[in-house]
């Protein structure tokens, strides 16, 4: 259950960043997470929640855009996408290609915050 | 009172930390001339035996070499590896599924890296939760038993798929258990392409040679970064 450890670390970067960005709550907060990434989703989430509690992203959504395994292959000169992770072969003509170029996120992309205004101007 | 969202552009790693101390040790250990490698697969493959043996070997021959072993609980594996007379110290997780660069970086103190030729990091026995802790290593050794079932790559593609090399150990038991070996070639090509496989037994000594030049090899070439790190946090940058 690493992804404990995952989600503490989400936690404490978003707290970083939403603490130097001024931001009040936090609404949602986005991941990339690479399907060789060894990363269990359900885990996570279960994680996230768990380590969320009673601070002040207790709310938040949690976004995860899953990316597939991209690889290089060498005969078509072009970026192919694997339908799995268990064999790293062109889908296309069949040449084993251990050139990863996208797969392994294990990113935070983006958080939403809410900012309380409160006599808008405008 | 009127809220207005606004959505912060991060793009950063979420193991930002790890990874920068990774990349700190990884200087460190370069600039010292030791060579560190991170051995993983999962509890029962065999790493302690082979370890040991490893460290023999080194040490008979002269080369200065220390280790590093992580378990959840116990102190076992770092008294059995501590009889081949090299310096060993136990990281005790208490239930972390894994090693972190933090951990490792916590019990080099006192230790003279520059003095050392070889580190060995023996990680936590698991299949999944190493994958994504880089430790600093130069190295990343996967080792599979032959009693393991010759499909473990095709079920932990992640973890394998970051290593450098892999080991297959215990293959003096590869008839008793009815291994087959070119099937778990196949499956290790499958998911990491071009990887050395290496056919190894810490008892009857098969395959230990070659993984001692290997890693002799590594210490006097290699870039001291393994194949999967990504090198840098700049997530705009192509791969």
């Amino acid at each position: 259950m690493h992804e404990i450890s995952i989600a503490t670390s989400i936690v404490e970067a978003v707290t970083e960043h939403v603490k130097a960005a001024g931001g009040a709550e936090v609404r949602s907060v986005t991941l990339r997470i690479g399907r060789l990434s060894a990363v269990h989703e359900d885990s996570l989430r279960f994680s996230f929640d768990l380590i969320c509690e009673g601070t002040p992203l207790a709310t938040a959504a949690l976004r995860i855009i899953d990316v597939p395994v991209r690889i290089w292959c060498p005969n078509c000169t072009r970026e192919v996408e694997l339908p799995g992770i268990q064999s790293f072969a062109c889908p296309v003509c069949g040449t084993r290609s251990g050139d990863i170029r996208a797969g392994r996120e294990l990113d935070l992309e983006s958080i939403e915050v809410a900012d309380p205004v409160e006599g808008m101007s405008r | 009172m009127t809220v207005i969202p606004r959505i912060l552009e991060v793009r950063t790693r979420i193991l930002k930390k790890n990874d920068e101390l990774a990349r700190e040790l990884r200087g460190r250990f370069e600039r010292a001339g030791v060579l560190v490698v991170n051995m993983v697969s999962s509890p029962g493959t065999g790493k302690t035996a082979f370890l040991k043996q490893t460290l023999i070997r080194l040490a008979t021959r002269g080369d200065a070499v220390a280790a590093i072993v992580g378990d959840l609980e116990t102190d076992n594996d770092a008294r059995r590896l501590a009889e081949s007379g090299v310096p060993v110290r136990q990281i005790q997780t208490h239930g972390l599924c894994h090693l972190e660069a933090d951990m490792v970086a916590a019990q080099l103190t006192g230790w003279d890296l520059a003095s050392l030729r070889y580190l060995f990091i023996e990680n936590v026995g698991n299949l999944v939760c190493p994958t994504s802790w880089d430790l600093g290593e130069s190295v990343r050794l996967a080792l599979l038993a032959v009693s393991e079932g010759e499909d473990k790559p095709l079920k932990y593609p992640g973890l394998f798929n970051t290593a450098d090399i892999a080991a297959i150990t215990k293959i003096d038991l590869a008839v008793a258990c009815e291994f087959d070996r070119d099937l778990a070639r196949a499956n290790i090509e499958a998911v990491r392409p071009g990887m050395r496989i290496l056919e190894t037994s810490a008892k009857t000594g098969a395959g230990l040679d070659e993984w001692l030049a290997y890693l002799a090899d590594c210490r006097a070439h290699r870039a001291g970064r393994p194949a999967y790190d990504r090198g840098s946090d700049d997530l705009s940058r192509s791969p």
